[in-house]
C-alpha cells in the first residue's frame, strides 16, 4: 500500500450555480495537484450546494455528462472524490459522491441515510442509495460515505468489514450550538470520526464545507484522523481552505497489529444475530 | 451558569461571518440599520461595522416627538464608538400628518405606524445607498409577536433573530456595546418612561428560561411545572407564541394550481448565490 497525500478542500460552493462550482473545483484541484496530492477529497453536493430544494432536478448531472467528464479526465492527474446530484436514466435523483482515479470512474456512492428532520429536508427531494461497498485504489481500499451516513454505525462498519482501510467522508454539516467551548456540530463530528476510527482501526477523511445558505453556517472544520483515533490534521472551523493530510501505510499497520478489532470481529455472530432480530421484528 | 448561556466570541464570528456572506454574495457591500438607542440595534451596528467596516454601514436614528431624548443620545453613542455613519431623520411629520386625519388613534396603531413609518424609510435609503435593511428583532420578541409586522419585523437580514435578549445582553458584553446602552430598562420607547417588561408583565430574564425549556428543549408543560413555571405562565407565554405565529410567516397563498409559491415551490431565499 502507498503512502496517501490527501488535500481536503473545504470550498464553498455556490447554490444551484454547477458551471462556477465546477471552476472552483478544478481551480483547487489544480492547486493540490501542484501540492504534490495524491488525492483530493471535496465536500457533499460540492458541485451543486446544499439546500437545493426544487431545484434538485435542474442542476443534477448523468455520470457522463460535460461536467463529471472533466473531472474524470482531470482523475489521470490526481485521484478525485466529489459529491454533486446524480440523475439516472430513468430520473432518479440521488445525492451521490464519486471516486475518481487514472481518468475512470474507480466508484460510485449514493447517501443511504437522507435525514428528514430538524433543519434537514432531503428525503423529500432525494432518491435514497441502496448499498455500501469499499473499492480498491492506488491507496489501498477505500468506503465512501456523505455526511449522514456516518451517523449510522452500520455504514463505516460494512465497509471496514469489506475491507476498507480509509473511510472518506463528504459532508455539508450545518453549524448550531454555541453554548459550549466548541461548536456543538463539531465538537459532536469530532467525537464520532475519532471513534470510528479507533473502532474499526481505520484512517477518517472527513471534509465539510464552509459558507452559509439562508442563514445556516457550513462549519469546515475538515481533518483527519489515524487509525489510533487520533486527529491528525485539521482543517480552519468556517474558512475555506485546503489542508494536505499525509496518511502513511506504517502507522496503518502498526495499529491494526497493536489492536486487531478488525481482524476478531465475528461476521458470523453479526450475521447470525441481525437475522435473529429481523425475522423477531418483522413477525 | 445559566442555561442560555452562550460561547459569545464564538457567536459573534458566526454572526460576522454570516454578514459578511449573505450581504457580499448578493453584490452589495453596505447594510443600513434603524438604531433606536437601545441594546438590540446598538449590537446589530457593532457586528455589522465588523462585518463590513464602519464606513459601509448607515445608522439612521427616526424618533418621534414623544421619544425619550436620552434615546437619541444612546444611538449616537453607539454610533461613534462603532464608527459607522450616523444620520437622524424625524419622523414627527409624517406621522403627525396622517394621525391628523385620526385624532382617535389609539396607542397601539400610533406605535405601529411609526414602526412602519420608520420601515419605509430604511428602505428607501436601502435604495439610495445600495445597502442591504439589517432586522434587530431578537428571538424573543420575534416568539412574542412583541414587534411590528412590517415594521420593525421588515429586513432582508437579521444576525440576531436566533438570541434571545438575555443573550442579546451577553453578547453585547463581548461586542464593547457602551454601558448606558447595556444598562438600562428595554423600551419601545412610544412614550416616555414605558418599558418592555412593564408592557408585557414579566421580565426577558424570566420569559428567556421558559421559552429556552419550551421552545429549544421542546419541555412538556409538565416538565415546565416540575421546573417551577406556574401554569398561568406557561399558559400566557404559549399563548402569546401561537397567536403571533402570523407575524413570523408569509402570507397565505391560496391554492390553485400544482405549484403554489412556498408551498411546492420551493427554493432557498439564496438560490443562485
Amino acid at each position: 500500500m502507498r503512502d496517501l497525500n490527501a488535500a481536503l478542500v473545504q470550498l464553498k460552493p455556490k447554490l444551484g450555480r454547477v458551471a462556477d462550482n465546477l471552476d472552483l473545483i478544478r481551480e483547487q484541484v489544480e492547486r493540490a495537484i501542484e501540492q504534490q496530492a495524491d488525492l483530493a477529497v471535496l465536500p457533499e453536493l460540492a458541485l451543486t450546494g446544499y439546500f437545493l430544494k426544487d431545484l434538485v432536478p435542474e442542476v443534477a448531472l448523468s455520470l457522463d455528462s460535460p461536467e463529471l467528464t472533466t473531472l474524470r479526465e482531470l482523475s489521470r492527474r490526481i485521484s478525485i472524490a466529489v459529491g454533486f446530484v446524480e440523475v439516472t436514466t430513468d430520473f432518479q435523483f440521488y445525492n451521490s459522491a464519486a471516486w475518481f482515479e487514472a481518468g475512470e470512474l474507480r466508484h460510485l456512492h449514493r447517501k443511504v441515510y437522507l435525514p428528514t428532520y430538524g433543519l434537514f429536508d432531503e428525503q423529500r427531494y432525494l432518491g435514497r442509495g441502496d448499498r455500501f461497498r469499499a473499492f480498491d485504489t492506488c491507496f489501498g481500499r477505500v468506503g465512501l460515505l456523505v455526511c449522514e451516513d456516518m451517523w449510522h454505525l452500520s455504514a463505516p462498519y460494512l465497509l471496514a468489514m469489506d475491507g476498507a482501510t480509509t473511510l472518506v467522508c463528504l459532508s455539508s454539516s450545518p453549524g448550531r450550538g454555541v453554548e459550549q467551548g466548541q461548536l456543538g456540530t463539531a465538537a459532536a463530528w469530532r467525537n464520532l470520526t475519532t471513534a470510528t476510527a479507533r473502532f474499526l482501526t481505520c484512517r477518517v477523511l472527513y471534509v465539510n464545507r464552509v459558507g452559509y445558505e439562508d442563514g445556516v453556517g457550513f462549519w469546515g472544520g475538515s481533518h483527519a484522523v489515524a487509525p489510533s483515533g487520533e486527529i491528525v490534521v485539521s482543517a480552519p472551523e468556517f474558512d475555506a481552505s485546503m489542508t494536505l493530510a499525509r496518511l502513511n501505510a506504517a502507522d496503518l499497520r502498526r495499529e491494526r497489529i497493536a489492536s486487531p478489532l478488525v481482524r476478531d470481529e465475528s461476521l458470523c455472530v453479526t450475521q447470525l444475530e441481525l437475522e435473529r432480530i429481523h425475522r423477531e421484528r418483522s413477525r | 451558569m445559566s442555561l442560555l448561556t452562550i460561547n459569545a466570541p464564538l457567536a459573534r464570528r458566526i454572526l460576522v461571518g454570516f454578514l459578511q456572506d449573505e450581504i457580499w454574495k448578493v453584490g452589495a457591500k453596505k447594510a443600513i440599520l434603524g438604531l433606536s438607542g437601545g441594546i438590540d440595534s446598538a449590537l446589530v451596528c457593532h457586528l455589522a461595522a465588523e462585518a463590513l467596516g464602519p464606513e459601509n454601514v448607515y445608522a439612521i436614528c427616526m424618533p418621534y416627538k414623544s421619544s425619550n431624548p436620552e434615546s437619541e443620545a444612546h444611538a449616537r453613542l453607539v454610533a461613534e464608538a462603532s464608527g459607522v455613519h450616523y444620520n437622524v431623520i424625524e419622523i414627527t411629520p409624517m406621522v403627525d400628518a396622517y394621525f391628523e386625519g385620526f385624532p382617535d388613534a389609539d396607542p397601539m396603531r400610533r406605535g405601529n405606524k411609526m414602526a412602519r413609518e420608520r420601515m419605509t424609510i430604511l428602505f428607501d435609503h436601502s435604495a439610495l445607498q445600495g445597502a442591504l435593511v439589517l432586522g434587530t428583532s431578537n428571538k424573543t420578541e420575534l416568539l412574542l409577536g412583541y414587534g411590528t409586522l412590517y415594521g420593525d419585523m421588515a429586513s432582508a437580514l437579521n444576525p440576531i433573530g436566533d438570541l434571545y435578549k438575555t443573550q442579546v445582553w451577553q453578547l453585547s458584553e463581548e461586542v464593547g456595546v457602551a454601558r448606558p446602552v447595556i444598562d438600562k430598562q428595554p423600551s419601545a420607547d412610544l412614550w416616555a418612561g414605558q418599558t418592555d417588561e412593564q408592557e408585557l408583565g414579566f421580565s426577558y430574564r424570566e420569559v428567556d428560561q421558559l421559552l429556552y425549556r419550551m421552545v429549544d428543549q421542546r419541555a412538556t408543560a409538565e416538565e415546565l411545572q416540575q421546573a417551577g413555571f406556574s401554569a398561568d405562565f406557561i399558559n400566557t407565554v404559549y399563548g402569546k407564541v401561537q397567536n403571533s405565529h402570523f407575524k413570523r410567516r408569509l402570507p397565505v397563498i391560496a391554492k390553485l394550481s400544482n405549484r403554489t409559491i412556498d408551498r411546492d415551490f420551493r427554493y432557498s431565499r439564496d438560490w443562485g448565490k
